[in-house]
């Protein structure tokens, strides 16, 4: 018998059915022409890679083709009762005042959406409107930045149906955060948003992208959102992953900073049953200052996978990278960090350092550092720690009256509050540490 | 009643036995020094009294106001007036020293059912407890300890004990690596602190931190027993003769 007959391609439940999902919904998903052949290009990444599993190093530890046993179909649009209950969304951030656009079961709900009186040079559409309209602007830029051969990027592409499309003009300035709430209703669907900002020459903007759903409901979000900044930009993206219990998540930020730009992302992960999320940032101009940073909480048997690739291809840029992760029960948190510094990034300072807290001896955190240098004259390094709450602080604190729960509480919030300080919003800084301490009380319970 | 008392005490640590049948009674208004070598297990009466993991007594009884103090988490142990000033003090970054002490003070009134102090109340008292002991207000708006000198670190356990007004107040070589400024400072507070109703223990390895807080009684420890108990004469008679005397009787017996 000839050897080369037993080698077949196996598909998964999952593929199989991400497959059939794309075979059905292909004439109906918005666009044609450009957009179709794209849709198709990307769908066959998927084809060729199946999903990511353990034997692709960039997906090591998040072995997708294991961990998702099935693939929901598509969400249909919500009905009144979906949006209904969307009206709450987004309460993750507290009461900071934001200008709010609503994706509810991955489509944009304008009844629920702020657009009205939109600062001069703000602009804000629907990818599903944009994509239909063939609106050459944007067709232009979508996939510029997201990497083709991430299986997770091409499937987004291959089935993006609704996301934000925004573009805030050279030198304006946004008065509100902008806040993209995706909502999941209690459906087991599946969502892939793809949303495009662009934020021109020095104009000012902060972009809050927050995830959230109902917990019972094995909801899969697979999000990606393209970002382009401009030289002499400010921009500030956090992200807020508080997906139901149950739900899978992926999503992915890929972004192009121009030169001299200020640029901050921040992800804050609480929710989800399967978390990966991927960020791919180029420092395209010289002497942009970044800070890229995150803060996860996770417990039962949650698996947080966070990828950070920072590429430097100009000189003169500084990136700095803190990631802190707090794990109870048996969660599962990983970190993948990739430094790359290309030949012309001369006078490169990037560092990269991530912290783990362990609060069970039964939960993970692994972490992958990885730094490629291709320029002489560059600063880098990484590091990274995991450990145990330190019990000599613990009594201390007991010591002058502060009860066990409590002194614990104060030294969680403390490690991450390190991270969180990085967040130039005072008050989006102080909703998150409320999140954090909602975190610390269920426990306690 | 006896403000402290503690019958027969032994403590194990990792197996070894460093506090071997100690018996101390402390009563309400009284500033009691224990003074020893090296070993002789001083510190770890001071945390075995606070209640550290590990420390656990294998035999005997401590009675804090008459309550078994080894019924009590360590925070109990604080709601019901016991503090111990750390030999080392803790760095805890990322904690303000001002929430700390806000959140240890509130948590102390609530076990005891006083009413928590409101952030005007609570600063007013603070800002008036640091006057008094000289503290620099900066060092309140750090986070605990951190970037502190030795001397700032010490202080700063004064003030938490002058914040907290405890009963039994346990001085752990709180004059280890203090210049005399900072000694005065925190004798200062140690002595506004006196009162009828309540107690302390210093341990010291020195006579020095005696001259500025006078003992009402002096205890050597040695080898995990108190072998000598006298005034405040004893102290000066140690600082001229050392305590090989009772390192010595110790190998002997």
């Amino acid at each position: 018998m000839n050897a080369m007959a037993d080698v077949k391609v196996i598909k998964t439940a999952a593929e199989t059915a991400l497959a059939d999902t794309y075979a059905l919904a292909r004439e109906r998903l918005p666009g044609n022409g450009a957009v179709a052949a794209q849709r198709a290009a990307a769908f066959d990444v998927f084809a060729r890679e199946g999903l990511p599993h353990r034997r692709v190093e960039e997906w090591k530890y998040t072995d997708l083709r294991a961990l998702m046993r099935d693939a929901k179909p598509l969400a249909t649009p919500p009905d009144a009762a979906a949006k209904a209950r969307a009206h709450t969304a987004g309460a993750l951030i507290g009461d900071v005042e934001c200008r709010r656009l609503v994706f509810v079961d991955g489509a944009f709900v304008p009844e629920l959406s702020d657009t009205a009186a939109l600062e001069a040079g703000l602009t804000v559409g629907s990818l599903a409107d944009a994509l239909s309209d063939n609106d050459a602007a944007v067709v232009g830029k979508i996939g510029r930045l997201a990497p083709a051969s991430d299986v997770a990027v091409a499937l987004n592409t291959a089935l993006m149906g609704d996301g934000a499309v925004i573009r805030i003009g050279a030198g304006s300035t946004t008065e509100r955060p902008l806040h993209l709430i995706f909502v999941a209703s209690a459906k087991p669907a599946a969502t892939f948003v793809r949303s495009l900002v662009v934020v021109e020459q020095g104009a000012r903007a902060m972009l809050i992208e927050s995830h959230e759903g109902p917990a019972g409901s094995e909801y899969q979000v697979n999000a990606a959102l393209e970002l382009f900044v401009g030289d002499g930009a400010h921009v500030d993206h956090v992200k807020i992953i508080g997906e139901g219990a149950d739900a899978l998540h992926v999503s992915t930020l890929a972004a192009a900073i121009g030169g001299k730009a200020r640029f901050n992302a921040f992800t804050f992960t609480t929710g989800g049953a399967v978390v990966r999320n991927q960020l791919f940032l180029r420092f395209d101009g010289e002497e942009t200052v970044a800070g890229i940073r995150g803060a996860s909480l996770i417990k039962g048997k949650q698996h947080v996978d966070t990828t950070v690739v920072a590429t430097h291809i100009a000189r003169g840029c500084q990136s700095r990278e803190l990631f802190k992760t707090v794990l109870d029960d048996e969660a599962h948190g990983i970190f993948q960090g990739r430094i790359i510094v290309r030949p012309g990034a001369q006078q490169t300072d990037a560092k990269m350092m991530t912290r783990a807290l362990l609060l069970s001896d039964r939960a993970e955190a692994d972490n992958k550092p990885e730094l490629e240098i291709f320029a002489d004259d560059v600063q880098c390094g990484h590091g990274a720690t995991a450990g145990a709450l330190d019990e000599e602080l613990k009594f201390y604190l007991m010591a002058r009256g502060i009860p066990a729960a409590e002194a614990e509480a104060l030294l969680v919030e403390a490690f991450l509050g390190e991270a969180v300080e990085g967040i130039e919003h005072a008050g989006l800084r102080e909703a998150l540490m409320e999140q954090v301490a909602a975190w610390l009380a269920a426990r306690g319970k | 009643m006896s403000l402290l008392e503690i019958k027969n005490l032994h403590v194990e640590i990792d197996g070894k036995e460093i506090l071997k049948g100690l018996d101390l009674v402390v009563e309400p208004g009284q500033v009691h020094a224990i003074m020893g070598p090296n070993g002789s297990g001083k510190s770890t009466l001071a945390y075995v009294l606070a209640g550290k993991a590990g420390y656990e007594p294998t035999a005997g009884e401590v009675l804090l106001d008459g309550k078994n103090l080894f019924d009590m988490e360590p925070d109990e142990r604080a709601a019901a007036g016991m503090f111990l000033a750390f030999q080392y003090p803790l760095e805890i970054p990322g904690v303000a020293t001002m929430t700390f002490l806000r959140t240890a003070l509130n948590a102390q009134r609530k076990k005891r059912g006083e009413s928590e102090l409101s952030t005007p109340e609570f600063l007013k008292k603070v800002r008036e407890v640091a006057g008094k002991l000289g503290i620099n207000q900066e060092m309140l708006r750090r986070a605990v300890n951190v970037g502190f000198s030795g001397g700032e670190k010490k202080r700063n356990e004064i003030l938490q004990m002058a914040l907290f007004e405890p009963r039994l107040a346990v001085l752990d070589e709180t004059d280890s690596g203090l210049d005399i400024d900072a000694l005065k400072i925190v004798s200062d507070g140690v002595n506004r602190l006196r009162a009828p109703t309540r107690s302390a223990i210093v341990i010291t390895h020195y006579q020095r931190l005696l001259n500025y807080i006078v003992p009402d009684v002096v205890h050597v420890l040695s080898r995990g027993r108190i072998v000598k108990t006298g005034g405040k004469d004893l102290a000066l008679e140690l600082e001229a003769r050392g305590y090989a005397e009772y390192q010595q009787e110790e190998a002997a017996a």
